[in-house]
């Protein structure tokens, strides 16, 4: 049984979602597979490009985001997946040997329209690097399973959209 | 990659398509998204989704591959005739991604660009921003996924003629 459902969560709540350091060989291997241009896989190209040396693929770095969300968040939670994500910004590179950080804050909560049993917990995750300089924003609301699927649902709230 | 000066609003363009094996999504989610309906055949059918699906991540990262091979095709194309090649700058992200339909195991996705948006960035000389409504059908004609992503764009510079 999850620890957290829809209903433990409050605009406002800040969740620290651990740190993680990421290595040259990952940032290669992920471009190999799913991103292969010259700045995510080889120094001495991306340092021609106008990037000025190798970084992460900003997918990369969702991905990431995903994971370290997943282990320190939603594990124990009654998560449901996500029908989308409203945006992403990637504001600065993702290099090798940077130790990232990740912290989640709820915006607003909205329960479901069409189903009683869930509702959606609208977050702002927050991609740091080590001197706490912000190198990614994601902004997406997933759905999480209610308590109690017949208990009455609380006031609609206005959509987000 | 074409010129900014070169890409024209309502450019659509087929780049490809991708089938998801059920080892291809375990594999991906394993990684990355290591929910129970993207990693376990059986907890997937006791889930909402009824049978193992597809992480959305993946199915988004399915597309940028695709889309890098498809624009390599088309540069190896631009300099066997001679013409130059645009640099692609870095992306500021993407918005409205909505992934429609699970994309299950067996499913196949065909992926599919329009630009929707084309302008010059006064604060980046010699680059343009253009953004490009992406999409992913499966093989039944259902969307499986959309998004708006922008990237900047090499304008063409002096003494490079199209």
């Amino acid at each position: 049984m999850p620890r957290l459902h829809w209903e433990d969560f409050a605009p406002g709540q800040v969740t620290d979602c651990g740190s993680r350091l990421i290595t040259r060989a990952e940032i290669v291997a992920f471009a190999a597979e799913y991103d292969p241009q010259p700045m995510h896989l080889d120094e001495h190209a991306a340092s021609a490009t106008p990037f000025g040396g190798l970084l992460a693929s900003g997918w990369h770095s969702c991905c990431i985001l995903m994971r370290m969300l997943t282990d320190n968040l939603l594990v124990d939670t009654s998560f449901m997946g996500a029908p989308g994500v409203e945006e992403v910004k990637w504001l600065a590179p993702l290099r090798p040997g940077e130790r990232v950080t990740l912290r989640a804050t709820v915006l607003e909560t909205r329960a479901s329209r069409s189903r009683s049993d869930l509702g959606f917990v609208r977050f702002r995750f927050e991609l740091f690097d080590a001197s706490d300089k912000l190198l990614m924003i994601l902004s997406v609301s997933p759905m999480f399973a209610r308590r109690s699927a017949d208990a009455p649902a609380p006031a609609e709230q206005p959509s987000r959209s | 990659m074409k010129f900014f000066e070169d890409i024209r609003v309502g450019e659509t363009a087929e780049i490809g398509r991708h089938t998801f094996t059920a080892e291809d999504i375990k594999a991906f989610a394993a990684r990355f998204d290591p929910q129970p309906f993207h990693v376990d055949e059986a907890a997937a059918a006791r889930s909402h989704f009824g049978r193992l699906c597809a992480s959305g991540w993946h199915t988004a990262c399915v597309w940028m591959r695709l889309l890098i091979v498809h624009r390599r095709h088309e540069d190896d194309e631009r300099r066997a005739r001679g013409e130059p090649v645009a640099q692609l700058g870095p992306s500021p992200g993407f918005r409205d991604l909505q992934w429609l339909k699970p994309v299950y195991v067996g499913d196949t996705v065909a992926y599919g660009t329009e630009v929707i948006e084309a302008r010059p960035l006064n604060s980046r000389p010699g680059w343009g921003m253009i953004s490009m409504h992406n999409t992913g059908v499966n093989q039944h004609g259902e969307p499986v996924i959309s998004f708006v992503s922008s990237v900047f764009v090499e304008r063409r510079g002096e003494g490079q003629e199209p």
